[in-house]
């Protein structure tokens, strides 16, 4: 969905759950008009900001995590590659809401850490996401042309040199959309730490929910949040993707 | 061999032998380079040339005999394969340019990083090279916007700029379209009068009459014939060659 079509559908649903269903929806609990409704849409809108970092921190870890497991995955070596399959099968088959839970209520007691809410969001997404990064990298890596990697060998570059700026400069435009993809998927589900007390846009919106009991004003105001947050993001990653094959093909 | 030792060879193969799988692609090939030999491999499709020159900087492995470049053997120490291939130029079919970074970006990586110069170092012999390759002006493009003559000589000059001391050429102009081939044969003629050790494989054998010191015919991933051109293109010692050689001049 790019911008305009994005715009549009906002456009269209707005006016549509605003006057379509009359008298069910009660608009004065996020009413900007009254200070009340002020009070509700800005703490509604709170949660935004922890939304948006532990989204942001989770998917820069789970993004060099995913290269980091990606690499072993190439490897001539058999124990290497085996070790990006374990990793790969296991992480990716554990729902991420119990991976939350068990980072949260688990962890510190294995580890006798204390971990906080934020942190411990940060690593269930991160680790969780990590293993579909790793696949992304692979498949992105796998795809750039092996004459660039003779090109590169010839030229007497050691594997991380021909890694860092031959390989990855390459894969990494092709694997952008995927990339786009996962970085949405965060962003949703970072709603599901709301589960452990994160006070993120779902938790925020669940707690007036509680306050004013008006669930379906609400959580609708919650669903365009999300909504015009994610088709920010998207437009960013087109104009990143856009950015990069310039500067290829001018 | 004796008097090959003297002209102090660059590259020698011994008794080399590759199998992709089951299949023989290279059966106890021998040969050696001199310092400042200019070598032309011939042979039909299949015949193992591409796997011969790839052995010589390892890009493909060899199953036995011996690499030695510089008198430094190949094959066992990683370490020594790199400080050798830094040595030793390659320009391919497709000529293998870098599409993400710009030409003089494509000259300067291998200087910078495998032969640690400064950026400003790299930048100048990079030029230095375009020039020598005629086409200066491009220095800011990328790969795709230039022909396909130009991007082969911007892959000559990139592997040039490793200053190696023996080039390899696999087909280099078999992928040009037919108006671009001579200004590639030109820079790699120049290149032979300037000195530089070369081992190319090719079709052109008006390139070959007009540079090679040795002609080596191979055919079945055996070296069948190894002489002069003017022996080779005037009297073939076995009839594979002398069959070759008609299906190639016809044209
Ligand atoms: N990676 C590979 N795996 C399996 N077989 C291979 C591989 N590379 C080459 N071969 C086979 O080895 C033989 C020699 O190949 P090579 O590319 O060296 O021939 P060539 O003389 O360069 O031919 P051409 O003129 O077509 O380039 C061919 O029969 C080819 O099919
Ligand atoms: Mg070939």
């Amino acid at each position: 969905m790019n911008r305009r079509t994005g715009m549009l559908l906002a456009a269209l649903v707005l006016p549509l759950l605003l006057v379509g269903c009359g008298d069910k929806l009660q608009w004065y609990v996020v009413s900007p008009a009254t200070p009340a409704g002020r009070a509700n849409l800005l703490f509604m809108l709170g949660g935004l900001k922890y939304t948006i970092l532990l989204s942001m921190t989770a998917i820069l870890i789970s993004v060099t995590l995913g290269l980091l497991v990606a690499l072993p995955g190439l490897s001539t070596n058999l124990f290497a590659r085996s070790f990006n399959r374990v990793y790969v099968e296991i992480v990716r088959a554990v729902p991420l809401l119990v991976l939350i839970l068990w980072v949260y209520y688990g962890l510190p007691i294995m580890m006798g850490i204390a971990i906080n809410v934020f942190w411990a969001g940060v690593v269930a997404l991160a680790l969780s996401d990590s293993a579909f990064e790793a696949e992304i990298f692979r498949a992105g890596i796998q795809s750039v042309d092996p004459g660039q990697i003779e090109a590169s060998d010839s030229l007497g570059l050691g594997y991380l040199d021909r890694m860092r700026y031959v390989v990855l400069p390459q894969a990494i435009r092709r694997v952008l959309p995927p990339l786009g993809n996962q970085l949405v998927y965060m962003l949703k589900m970072s709603s599901l730490v709301s589960v452990i007390g994160m006070e993120e846009l779902t938790r925020r919106a669940r707690e007036l929910v509680t306050a004013e009991y008006r669930p379906l004003e609400t959580y609708t105001i919650l669903i365009l949040e999300y909504l015009v947050l994610i088709l920010i993001v998207s437009a960013g990653v087109r104009w990143l993707e856009r950015k990069l094959a310039v500067r290829e093909h001018r | 061999m004796s008097l090959d030792t003297a002209l102090s060879p660059v590259i020698q193969l011994c008794n080399l032998t590759k199998r992709y799988g089951s299949f023989q692609a290279l059966t106890d090939v021998s040969l050696t380079v001199a310092s400042g030999e200019r070598m032309v491999i011939c042979g039909p499709s299949g015949s193992g040339k591409s796997t011969l020159i790839r052995c010589v900087n390892q890009l493909e492995k060899h199953d036995a005999g011996r690499v030695l470049v510089n008198g430094v053997e190949l094959g066992k120490n990683r370490k020594a394969l790199r400080s050798v291939r830094t040595d030793v130029g390659m320009v391919f079919q497709q000529f293998n340019l870098f599409p993400h970074l710009s030409v003089l970006d494509n000259l300067t990586l291998g200087p910078m990083r495998a032969r640690k110069l400064t950026q400003d170092q790299a930048t100048q012999l990079a030029m230095r090279y375009l020039e020598r390759v005629k086409i200066p002006e491009q220095a800011d493009k990328y790969p795709s916007q230039l022909s396909g003559g130009q991007q082969q000589r911007v892959a000559i000059a990139r592997s040039l700029c490793m200053e190696p001391k023996v080039m390899l050429f696999d087909e280099p102009t078999s992928a040009l379209d037919p108006e671009m081939i001579s200004e590639v044969l030109d820079v790699m003629v120049e290149l032979a009068e300037s000195g530089m050790t070369m081992m190319v494989v090719t079709h052109e054998m008006g390139f070959a009459r007009k540079v090679a010191d040795t002609m080596v015919f191979m055919d079945a991933g055996r070296i069948v014939e190894q002489s002069t051109p003017g022996e080779f293109f005037s009297n073939p010692q076995t009839e594979r060659g002398k069959l070759f050689l008609q299906q190639i001049l016809q044209h």
